[in-house]
């Protein structure tokens, strides 16, 4: 199959979704000429015009809220935070407008809108430029949170999402954005709320999302060579989670792993323990099951301190290698 | 404080805007205001009462902004109002039988009962809904706006809110927005002199909120909020501008609110004698007496309003409660 990389798979799902529907525009921060900060959008202005993507002023609560009332009278608004760290600039919209109108309107009104925005450390852009803020949005009802960790579930995905009648919350990863994989040309869909086995294995359940999927995956190769099976499960939507694999995977390994970039500290990972804690999983438990994701800390911008801060393939293997030898 | 010192005098004349209105209309919207005032009043009763829980926000005094930007419109335009929002909603021709249902949080209100007092919308006539946050609607209104643009329709947006709201980020990036693609929305600030117990002398340095339409390359205009005739040609002309493609005006609407803020509120921060001097200026009274309503015709009107209002109470309290198997419905589409 043809490869392109996640930023290209994600151009060519919005093409595609404005080419199907002309109710779908763009819009956001530096998306036309420009291409947006990290050139997804790069060229679509060529295509639609600025009127179907548009780049508006510095005015983040603005473009959430371009995107609600828009959605709520007929249209299929995908905006772009251009850094997922801004979005604290439009959380009032978010939070308190997009997740809430549909119930607080009794199921009468429906806010069919995309937000992507691009996460993640390892760029040198420091505490304010690099943040992983997606287990606020997971702790909001009415909202759905979606990450994609490949160029294929990127594309399929984003068009999901954009099918989809709810608020979603679209988090990419800017050290994704050049990674190359399979995409199909034709326009699909991944179904949002199923989570992804992305690796088969016997010794252990490790689940990671977004970036810490294909770092998961390059450290379960390393341990299969010392004769350790790991298992990967990607939930790939976050909100509303769906845990059955999850835990399925735990009644056979008998050992969990959850890997995000995020802090440990709230973040999703807790989540996941207390599903797998909570249900049948518990009774096959082997060892305590274990987190690893980023210190507790700003985003440092010296090179080898960001590098510490976030787990490495390195810290993946140390860990699944300690939970497996019953070092817990 | 002055009552009339930040009030343009409209440049058109009474007469001449109910003629515009045309032979019912003036009327008809003399009874909504009357229905505004029973509903508020009887909403406050039933708070008495015990009969509703929470809180709410009346606007009694302020009738004449919801009726004269109301009528000003036409049928298929859009409605976000604000946390004060009874009388637009009952001004833009919902069903009080409804809006009490879902006052008293019934299965079979506005809402389900799921919004209560502050969050009534009617997405069926475009009314998409009052808004708990104060300054919350305003950058959907910009949505609204872009939307109505993009499907190339003559709508337009009537996107109201008060003087505290003038104060949020989101009135800046909304106003800013609306006017660089000239989206059709009417900016209606009711200027009630306070918000919660801030005045406005104190909250910002200009005299009228709508000199701040400057900043933004927008017409501002300051009327008389308890002058029926000079909201309703205010927003009408708002309207015409909007639907022509020359994008946002910022009307203020100065008015005052004969209550407090909200239930909780002990009124410390004004004097009974400024809320006397403002109930002489009561809309309701002054409409009637602009169309030759006399005393006893009032009373008759006011009796049919207070009429119209046990109706739809006697409506809610029938109605049934939500079922609590159906907690989790209308989350997610």
């Amino acid at each position: 199959m043809r490869e392109l990389t996640y930023a290209e798979a994600l151009r060519e799902g919005l093409r595609q979704a404005m080419m199907a529907d002309p109710s779908v525009f763009l819009i956001g921060e530096d998306i036309g000429r420009y291409g947006g900060a990290f050139g997804v959008t790069a060229g679509l202005i060529d295509e639609f015009g600025g009127e179907r993507v548009i780049d508006t002023p510095i005015s983040e609560a603005g473009i959430a809220g371009a995107c609600i009332g828009s959605a709520l009278t007929g249209m299929r608004p995908v905006g772009e935070i251009q850094f997922m760290d801004f979005v604290t600039l439009s959380m009032e919209q978010i939070v308190l407008q997009a997740a809430k109108i549909r119930f607080m309107f009794g199921g009468k009104a429906s806010v069919p809108m995309v937000l992507r925005m691009p996460a993640g450390a390892g760029t040198g852009a420091a505490a304010q430029h690099s943040e992983s803020l997606e287990s606020w949005f997971v702790h909001v009802p009415g909202l759905k949170v979606v990450a994609p960790s490949s160029p294929y579930d990127a594309k399929g995905l984003l068009l999901a999402s954009i099918q989809d009648d709810n608020p979603v919350i679209f988090v990419e990863h800017k050290l994704l954005y050049k990674e190359k994989g399979p995409v199909p040309e034709e326009m699909y869909t991944l179904p949002l709320s199923q989570s992804h086995v992305v690796r088969q294995g016997r010794h252990l359940t490790l689940v990671a999302t977004s970036a810490m999927v294909p770092r998961a995956l390059e450290a379960a190769e390393q341990l299969a060579a010392e004769g350790i099976d790991v298992e990967v499960i990607d939930p790939r939507t976050l909100k509303p989670l769906d845990d059955a694999p999850i835990i399925e995977s735990v009644k056979k390994t008998g050992r969990a792993l959850i890997v995000h970039e995020a802090v440990k500290t709230g973040g999703f990972g807790g989540e996941i323990v207390a599903r797998i804690v909570e249900s049948e999983a518990f009774d096959y438990l082997e060892a305590p099951v274990r987190r690893l994701a980023s210190l507790d800390i700003p985003v440092p911008y010296n090179r080898t301190l960001e590098a510490a801060m976030v787990p490495q393939v390195e810290n993946i293997a140390a860990e699944a290698r300690k939970l497996v030898k019953g070092k817990y | 404080m002055s009552a009339t010192k930040n009030v343009n005098v409209a440049a058109a004349r009474p007469q001449s805007v109910l003629e515009r209105m045309g032979p019912d209309l003036p009327r008809q919207m003399l009874q909504e205001m009357l229905l505004i005032r029973s509903f508020e009043e009887k909403a406050e009763e039933l708070y008495a009462l015990g009969k509703v829980h929470g809180t709410m926000h009346l606007s009694i005094g302020q009738e004449a902004v919801a009726a004269g930007a109301s009528h000003a419109l036409r049928k298929g335009d859009y409605l976000l109002n604000h946390h004060r929002g009874h009388g637009h909603c009952i001004a833009w021709g919902s069903d009080p039988n409804l809006m009490m249902a879902e006052f008293l949080g019934k299965e079979n209100g506005y809402c389900r009962g799921r919004g209560g007092s502050m969050h009534i919308a009617n997405i069926e006539a475009n009314n998409l809904g009052a808004n708990g946050i104060v300054g919350g609607g305003l950058p959907i209104a910009v949505g609204v706006g872009l939307s109505i643009k993009l499907r190339k329709t003559d709508q337009v947006v009537l996107s109201l809110f008060g003087d505290g709201a003038a104060n949020e980020g989101a009135f800046h990036e909304s106003l800013n927005m609306a006017s660089i693609w000239d989206l059709p929305i009417i900016y209606l600030c009711e200027n009630n002199q306070y918000a919660m117990s801030m005045p406005v002398q104190r909250s910002m340095k200009v005299e009228r909120i709508s000199e701040r339409a400057a900043a933004y390359g927008m017409p501002g205009v300051t009327v008389d909020g308890n002058e029926v005739t000079e909201v309703y040609q205010a927003v009408a002309e708002a309207a015409e501008r909007a639907r022509r493609g020359n994008g946002p005006t910022l009307l203020e609407a100065v008015t005052y609110r004969w209550r407090g803020h909200s239930k909780s509120d002990r009124q410390v921060y004004r004097t009974r004698d400024e809320v006397k001097q403002w109930m002489k200026r009561d809309p309701i009274l002054r409409f009637a007496a602009l169309l030759g309503v006399d005393d006893q015709e009032l009373e008759r009107l006011r009796a049919e309003a207070k009429r119209r209002i046990e109706e739809a109470v006697a409506f809610a309290e029938a109605s049934p409660e939500p079922d609590v198997s159906t907690i989790l419905e209308g989350v997610y589409a």
